[in-house]
């Protein structure tokens, strides 16, 4: 299949991503869901705001997952992310991989969640009760 | 010539718009850019201090030459932060 990458402000469909990379040939699928938590750093988190620079950040997801299909024998591959003001709970990235065995699905999805997070151009501004700031690494 | 500047995150609340299109000598480089940029917008040196950059949708070092019509994006730090290596090695 060719790798599914979205950015969405809408929530993200976590069924469906599963759907998009479940095949008979597939013996496991894992799924990394980043989600909204209420604290951070000893601050209370009222919400989110992710900002993205869409077409790049599209871009480095597929170079990312075509280097994930380099290292393992993986064909299904979705990615998701969402942006806009997200609610604590709420999903802001979903990450699915199939593969026929497990051991490399995990790998791969370990793979492309860091390798996301450090080099993808998506900032989050967390929105506290205390004030607010875009978050550095 | 003229050059396309995009804002995101801490970069578009400080200067307080989204893009902005500059005119530029031809053959300028993004390090040149960025001194304009930071003269424009008072304030912008300690985010600009901590980010890198990007060219058309590519991660580039600062001496990058511009050409006519290019997208440049100053890029703030990341929550997971960014080692510039991996960053690279996401290029090729």
């Amino acid at each position: 299949m060719q790798p599914i990458v979205q950015l969405s402000n809408e929530p993200l469909d976590r069924d469906a991503l599963v759907a998009a990379v479940s095949d008979p040939a597939v013996g496991g699928i894992v799924v990394f869901e980043g989600v909204v938590r209420n604290h951070a750093r000893g601050k209370q988190i009222s919400y989110l705001e992710y900002d993205v620079y869409k077409e790049m950040a599209e871009e480095q997801i597929h170079t990312i997952i075509a280097e994930a299909q380099r290292r393992w024998s993986i064909e299904h591959i979705a990615v998701a992310h969402r942006f806009g003001r997200l609610e604590i709970g709420e999903a802001s990235v979903i990450i699915a991989v199939g593969s026929a065995h497990r051991a490399e699905a995990f790998e791969a999805c370990r793979y492309i969640i860091d390798t996301l997070k450090t080099t993808v151009p998506i900032w989050k501004k967390e929105v506290a009760t205390s004030g607010e700031e875009w978050v550095e690494g | 010539m003229k050059i396309r500047i995009r804002y995101f995150a801490s970069f578009r609340e400080a200067v307080g718009q989204a893009e902005e299109t500059l005119t530029v000598p031809a053959g300028i480089r993004v390090a040149e850019v960025r001194e304009l940029v930071l003269k424009n917008h008072q304030g912008l040196q300690p985010i600009m201090q901590r980010s890198t950059y990007a060219v058309n949708r590519s991660y580039v070092p600062a001496e990058t030459e511009l050409h006519e019509n290019d997208e440049l994006v100053f890029i703030p730090p990341m929550g997971g932060g960014r080692p510039m290596e991996e960053a690279a090695a996401c290029n090729q």
